[in-house]
């Protein structure tokens, strides 16, 4: 009480305080080390001098992203030739970015309509988790007639991830989560941040420029019981290398028998083969199986969506009372990162696929955008088998699914 | 697929047991029990189960009009009109959309801001004000794992959630005084001397929730003062910039007095409210530096956290903000836009208190126009509060709090009726 009208009668310009080598305010040089000591004493009572250093001396520089690097290093050349192999958006074949037409119908019946922005529920909008589990397992699967599954929207791919990841943390706290070796840059990090252990499992053989099946199954088996694993559900992100349906067999039946719980991140269903169905495969497999599961799903690629960060966290439990209590807890995970997630993404999803007429345009336009990158990867394999002399099989470029093709280029030949 | 299942059983009989046991009730979550209810969803839920036609909703935190209805602003409307099917949904930047981010920190700092243009201020988009927290609290932890967050008694509950979940220990602070239901101005100032130099505090910047007291001007500078000789970093979550007194300059008072003494703060700043943008999680998270290189590396070490949060924010209501904030005509429309829903609240206050001043009561209701922003605390113990639910079907948080963005002309009469006669026997 007695310090607070020192305080009041002690007034004197703010400057007073700045007893130090670095000057801050409004008129601040900007880095110059200027003394500045300005302002009455306060009679009796010393100040003790407030330095103004910031609490953030030794925050380093972040390395710059891998990924978008490769961007911004293509946007500063200046050659007439140059190509950006490295974005992981899909292009069309001006090299433009595509919104879907889909899309834009879908916004423009949202603007009629008018509606309003409240926010949505902690798990996100109702018609939108409805559709997004239906596509992924199937109207008519056991799994979504049961109402065994919880699902709940999230930010796109990473942000289903990341829910995934933390609650994995809370419930499993000995487990570990195998990756592919490769894997998406990102995976990495998430469970890093969640402070989830993590291991590779073999998976891209260079020799073949394919699957390296036999060591991605002695890393499974080799791995502790109950271990979760990270699998593509569709177009492996980076190498565009799948397993068959016979080797998807094979590894569910691992799986199974090691008690682990497999985690598939599904972010390109419809456009890895052009078919939602066919690219759900591996999960449905899986579920018919009677496995209890993870899936996230992500919107970006299927429908463009990229910067509306639209997907979801679906969870297969073996009960409805089991998929409740697991819903609830990814909700009480997802309050303190953003309260409820956004819900414009999430309309334009529910609009296009709960809508018969725009489903089937949408599939139509999922068609002619795998298919287009089923014609480059065709005229490329025809013009490097062409060019090359070299006796090199280049049908591993024919063979790869997805956005994405892993060349076998070595790091010289890269740069 | 029942036929694969049967093939399935048939070939391993280990698998067999497997799937008998994934089949039965058995899970791996056996252990997850349901998380508690969140206390103000769940009022929601009993006012939407509620037949009685005389039912008042004053739990809901977000705007209505006189009529009860949610309600989307005309400049965001138009701003939509413009975006609509025509801009590609190519990624954000990690830090998010540089435009929005510009606008941000000029309506928080002021337009002419030297800070802004010594570029000494780190920025990122956020999911909102939860997202900017929560950003923060965990770049706190990264890099100053040794510090802890003050919060003040009472707040927002999620503020608890979210530090908690960045693994930041929490001290509180105290704030409400609930004989006057005012500003605890010299508890307060004793728990910021007393806390160790250096510590961090959570601040609302205007409009405290759920309180709805604020430090007056006086006050602010009292504290900014102490904040210097301690050393502690002010942390602001201004969640309410121009819906508190419908001036967002008047609104960000505290803040500017903070850097005007020189403060290195951090913002937390929401769009939700005072742009009704609720459901498109539009927010800012900024924080001031010594230099501009440094102002970089925060900025880079942000996007790092946020990368494995949801890798970019979401365009659409960055988007709208933008638009909006850097148009004339349309900015001005949201400045017009704000203001009448800051009236319409603080007309809404003077009617309750009047009302049920009106009524006899003996009490007094000052707090209720003392007060400012959506809510009011109204003193109301949780007893009261079941009285009013359940006998006047007027629902409302346990603490007491109202929202006054429920009231409307319709059924300001019948609420102070209600408050009147659950509070009268406490009057003597």
């Amino acid at each position: 009480m007695a310090s607070s009208t020192m305080l009041s009668s002690g007034r004197s310009s703010p400057a007073a305080f700045m007893v130090n080598s670095k000057k801050l305010g409004p008129a601040a040089g900007r880095r110059g080390r200027e003394l500045n000591v300005k302002g009455k004493s306060f009679g009796r009572v010393r100040m003790a001098v407030a330095v103004n250093i910031s609490r953030f001396e030794g925050v380093s520089m972040a390395p710059p992203d891998p990924i978008l690097g490769v961007s911004e290093a293509f946007r500063a050349d200046t050659s007439d030739v140059k190509l950006n192999l490295g974005v992981g958006a899909y292009r069309t074949e001006e090299l433009q970015p595509y919104v879907l037409n889909v899309v834009k119908k879908a916004e423009n019946l949202m603007l009629e309509r008018g509606e309003n922005k409240e926010y949505l529920p902690i798990e996100g909008l109702a018609a939108f988790n409805k559709v997004t589990a239906e596509l992924l397992f199937g109207a008519d699967s056991p799994v979504i007639q049961q109402g065994r599954v919880a699902t709940v929207q999230s930010l796109s791919g990473t942000g289903s991830l990341r829910l995934a990841a933390a609650f994995i943390q809370r419930y499993f706290p000995e487990a570990k989560v195998l990756i592919s070796s490769p894997t998406w840059g990102n995976h990495k990090n998430i469970f890093n941040d969640s402070r989830v252990p993590w291991s590779e499992y073999r998976y891209y053989n260079p020799r073949t420029v394919g699957l390296d099946f036999e060591g991605m199954v002695e890393d499974i088996e080799a791995a502790q019981d109950g271990s979760f694993i990270l699998l593509h559900g569709c177009a492996h992100n980076p190498t565009g290398i799948d397993p068959t349906p016979e080797q998807w067999a094979k590894i569910a039946d691992l799986i199974e028998e090691k008690n682990h719980i497999p985690f598939f991140d599904v972010a390109y269903q419809g456009f890895a083969s052009g078919s939602l169905d066919a690219d759900a495969s591996s999960v449905r497999s899986f579920a018919s199986r009677g496995l209890e599961l993870f899936v996230a799903q992500s919107y970006s690629k299927n429908l463009g969506l990229y910067s509306e960060r639209i997907g979801a966290i679906n969870v297969v439990c073996s009960s409805p009372d089991a998929a409740a209590r697991v819903k609830s807890q990814l909700k009480r995970i997802a309050r303190p990162m953003y309260s409820n997630p956004p819900v414009h993404g999430a309309r334009i999803v529910a609009n296009v696929v709960g809508e018969p007429t725009l489903f089937n345009e949408w599939k139509q336009e999922m068609e002619i955008m795998a298919g287009r990158i089923k014609n480059v990867r065709q005229r490329l394999f025809n013009n490097l088998s062409e060019k090359d002399k070299s006796d090199k099989d280049w049908s591993f470029v024919l063979k790869q699914i997805g956005m994405f093709s892993y060349t076998g280029l070595n790091m010289a030949q890269s740069d | 697929m029942a036929s694969s299942m049967c093939q399935g059983i048939i070939r391993n009989s280990r698998r067999a047991a497997a799937l008998g046991r994934f089949m039965s009730t058995a899970s791996w979550w056996g252990h997850v029990e349901p998380a508690a209810k969140d206390p103000i969803l769940g009022v929601t839920e009993a006012f939407l189960a509620d037949a009685s036609p005389d039912k008042v909703n004053v739990g809901v935190g977000a705007y209505r009009d006189n009529n009860g209805k949610p309600v989307v602003l005309e400049c965001v409307r138009e701003a939509e009109k413009r975006i609509a099917g025509n801009l590609n949904m190519e990624y954000l930047p990690m830090g998010g959309s540089i435009k929005m981010i510009e606008e941000s920190l000029k309506l928080a700092y002021g337009d002419d801001s030297e800070l802004i243009k010594e570029k000494r201020i780190a920025a990122v988009q956020a999911l909102s004000g939860t997202g900017a927290c929560r950003l923060f609290a965990d770049f706190q932890k990264r890099f100053l794992p040794d510090s802890q967050i003050y919060i003040p008694i009472p707040t927002w509950a999620n503020h608890h959630n979210i530090w908690r979940d960045a693994h930041v220990p929490q001290r509180t602070f105290r704030y409400y005084h609930p004989e006057t239901k005012g500003l605890d101005f010299a508890a307060m100032l004793d728990d910021i001397k007393n806390a160790p130099n250096g510590s961090f505090f959570l601040l609302h910047a205007c409009a405290h929730n759920p309180t709805g007291v604020d430090p007056s001007e006086d006050q602010w500078r009292e504290i900014s003062h102490l904040f210097k000789i301690k050393n502690h970093f002010p942390f602001f979550d201004m969640a309410y910039q121009g819906f508190a007194s419908g001036d967002p300059e008047r609104d960000a008072k505290a803040i500017r007095i903070f850097l005007e003494d020189g403060h290195m703060i951090g913002c937390a700043q929401s769009f939700a409210k005072n742009m009704g943008l609720y459901g498109q999680r539009v927010g800012c998270l900024s924080s001031f530096c010594e230099d501009d290189i440094q102002a970089v590396a925060v900025k880079s070490q942000l996007q790092q956290l946020a990368r494995p949060m949801y890798s970019n924010p979401p365009i659409h209501g960055a988007l709208v903000v933008s638009i909006i904030l850097s148009d004339a005509e349309l900015k001005s429309l949201w400045l017009k836009e704000v203001k009448a829903m800051a009236d319409r609240i603080i007309g809404m206050r003077s009617a309750l208190r009047e009302n049920i001043e009106n009524l006899g009561s003996n009490l007094s209701w000052e707090h209720i126009t003392n007060q400012i922003g959506m809510f009011c605390y109204s003193g109301l113990t949780p007893e009261q509060v079941d009285r009013l639910t359940n006998d006047f079907h007027i629902y409302m948080t346990r603490n007491g709090r109202i929202s006054m963005a429920g009231v409307t002309t319709g059924n300001l009469g019948y609420l102070a009726a209600a408050i009147h006669e659950v509070t009268k026997a406490s009057s003597s």
